[in-house]
């Protein structure tokens, strides 16, 4: 579950970014839709713990991550957030299963090949598992994204533009998958984007302006 | 996948900038290690060999040649020296001297030396017989380890010797049989590269071969050796008394230890035979000291030119690992988005930049006893001695703590650079 409060942001030099309030339980969906400029990557990073809170508070299963601070912060973030960006990039020294299984052991989390196989097939990728990102398509590396978010079994799944740079075909699928998935997972999704095609398929949004 | 494995997949697969740190960072621990290796072995043979002696007298000539020729056998006699000049020395009642050891040279087996001496020779390198006797005629040897392992010999074969110091067909004595009358244990030192015999058997050969060159026409003007030739006709035993009854002869040099090194007199002895005297004393540990300092200027550089390398190569490590840093940029964003503390970041390249000098290191050590082992063979071929590549001075512990230290100075600012890396900054670009 995630909620916030009062988030105001202001980049130096910049103007006050006003956010409004958002809530998303376990298992929902929610679409923040906005145009460029907007605020949309701020809240997604504010959302993520990426970006430390100057106004207002960001809570995620009880815990206030804008008290959290340094190393604490950054374990709380690889355990229980899980962020799919819209321009993915992997560890390149790293296999497609490596790079999910990096996922684990930065979170602190024990490794488990099996789980990560096991959900790189339910992605249907996993004969790419001993792939180098480098040798798999844009879908794929998608696809990896997806599964490296997932892993952990995050409380929250946070997804930045995740269809904007698809056909609808495609645009379909990856949504359908982080739904899936998300709820297999148990968790909370948030999809930060601008693409207004996705405002057709779920009902829960807000909107930034 | 800890961050050793992370660091290390980093490493690998980036293999020409691998190759290129390692050989860089190899060439310099290699080049110091070496130095350090070699130095170290080449003054233990030195110390070695300098067995308790305080004093060699010999011809004037050069003084560290005396010492070279005389006991490390590796340089040719400064001239010969008349009996008559060091009787003195050669008495036992002399009120200084402990021991006089004669030694005669000039002659080779196998460019191995037949050392004309006597038996305190043995007893003053502390060696030990292995099998059969030491010699007691003429023409009897007594032979290091050395020598029997590399030529074959055996106790009871008999050899022909050969004029000077290198091996040389035309010049063997081919009238002159030696006897194998015993075979010493290995002491490390030059007694192992030695052919021992007594000090007349050295003037016999030579007489034969002053008779040889006068019935052939062939004068044999060029060499410095015993041409006298012996006109008594007793046997010879291995006593300085020998020596004292043929005063007419000449030996190359004299070795001597002192009862009292310090003693004023003992102090002075060796100026008194260098002022007064037409002979020539010279101190092996001053020698030896001077070689040592005129090495020094050699290894000096090389050490200077190995520290350059290994520098440029920690310098090729920050390179390497500076360029891929902005290459890796949303990777290591990446990483911190996964969990990954700012520490643990900086750790990791770090750690990329240990493993590198880590492995620079033990490719320099690879290399350094491998060389050494190659070059002990020529060093062998060119001096009798024996170095060994396999080898292990505590000093190559310092290498490799300096090694990674400096992987550490050159990984610390691209790490620092790492772990401020501003995740929020670094993603928002599109």
């Amino acid at each position: 579950m995630i909620s916030t409060h009062n988030l105001k942001y202001k980049y130096p030099g910049g103007s006050d970014i006003v956010l409004p309030d958002i809530l998303c339980n376990p298992l929902d969906i929610l679409l923040v839709l906005g145009s460029s400029g907007v605020g949309k990557t701020t809240l997604l990073h504010l959302l993520g713990g990426l970006l430390a809170t100057q106004l207002g508070t960001v809570m995620i299963n009880n815990t206030e991550i804008s008290k959290l601070s340094g190393s604490r912060l950054d374990t709380f973030r690889g355990r229980n957030i899980g962020i799919v960006f819209q321009q993915n990039h992997f560890i390149e020294a790293l296999t497609v299963l490596e790079n999910v299984i990096v996922a684990q052991s930065l979170a602190g989390n024990k490794t488990d090949r099996t789980a990560a196989q096991n959900l790189l097939e339910r992605l249907n990728i996993g004969h790419k598992a001993n792939s180098y990102i480098r040798d798999i398509s844009q879908g794929e590396k998608q696809r990896v994204a997806i599964a490296r978010a997932l892993i952990n079994q995050p409380k929250l799944i946070l997804a930045d533009e995740p269809t904007s740079a698809l056909d609808d075909q495609n645009c379909k699928e990856v949504l359908l998958l982080l739904q899936e998935q998300a709820k297999a997972a148990g968790s909370a999704l948030v999809i930060v984007t601008h693409d207004t095609r996705l405002k057709d398929v779920i009902s829960n949004r807000v909107i930034l302006q | 996948m800890n961050i050793i494995q992370l660091a290390w997949r980093n490493i690998v697969k980036n293999p020409l900038n691998l190759l290129l740190s390692i050989i860089l960072f190899g060439l310099g621990v290699g080049l110091i290690s070496f130095l350090l290796l070699f130095n170290v072995q080449l003054k233990e043979k030195f110390d070695k060999n300098l067995a308790g002696i305080d004093l060699v007298i010999g011809a004037k000539g050069s003084p560290l040649q005396m010492i070279l020729c005389s006991m490390y056998h590796i340089d040719n006699p400064t001239g010969n020296l008349p009996i008559k000049n060091v009787t003195p020395l050669l008495r036992e009642t002399h009120p200084l001297i402990k021991k006089a050891i004669p030694l005669s040279l000039g002659d080779n087996y196998k460019s191995y030396r037949i050392v004309g001496t006597n038996h305190d020779l043995v007893t003053l390198y502390g060696g030990k017989l292995s099998v059969g006797n030491l010699w007691t005629k003429d023409y009897e040897v007594t032979i290091g380890k050395a020598v029997a392992d590399d030529t074959g010999l055996k106790v009871g074969d008999e050899f022909v010797s050969s004029h000077g110091f290198v091996e040389d067909d035309d010049l063997a004595h081919d009238h002159v049989g030696f006897t194998v009358k015993g075979i010493l244990e290995g002491t490390g030192s030059v007694l192992d590269q030695l052919i021992l015999t007594n000090t007349a058997t050295i003037w016999n050969v030579h007489e034969h071969q002053a008779e040889m060159a006068d019935t052939s026409d062939h004068p044999d003007s060029d060499h410095e050796d015993q041409h006298i030739p012996d006109n008594s006709g007793h046997l010879h035993d291995n006593s300085n008394i020998d020596l004292l009854n043929h005063a007419d002869k000449e030996i190359t040099s004299v070795l001597i230890q002192y009862k009292n090194r310090t003693n004023f007199q003992a102090l002075n002895f060796g100026r008194n035979i260098n002022e007064n005297t037409e002979m020539q004393a010279a101190s092996p540990a001053i020698e030896i000291n001077r070689l040592y300092n005129m090495i020094g200027v050699g290894t000096d550089a090389l050490r200077s030119l190995a520290i350059l390398i290994a520098v440029v190569s920690a310098l090729s490590i920050f390179i390497s690992l500076y360029k891929s840093m902005k290459e890796r940029k949303y990777e290591l964003a990446l990483i911190r988005v996964m969990g990954a503390s700012r520490t643990k970041v900086f750790s990791l390249i770090v750690l990329e930049g240990l493993i590198l000098a880590f492995i620079g290191f033990l490719t320099g050590t690879i290399l350094c006893h491998l060389g050494m082992e190659i070059i002990s063979t020529y060093l062998k071929a060119d001096f009798r001695y024996s170095f060994t590549g396999w080898r292990f001075l505590p000093e190559e512990w310092v290498v490799l703590v300096v090694s990674l230290l400096l992987g550490f100075i050159a990984a610390i600012i691209p790490a620092i650079q790492a772990a401020g890396t501003d995740i929020n900054k670094t993603l928002s670009v599109k």
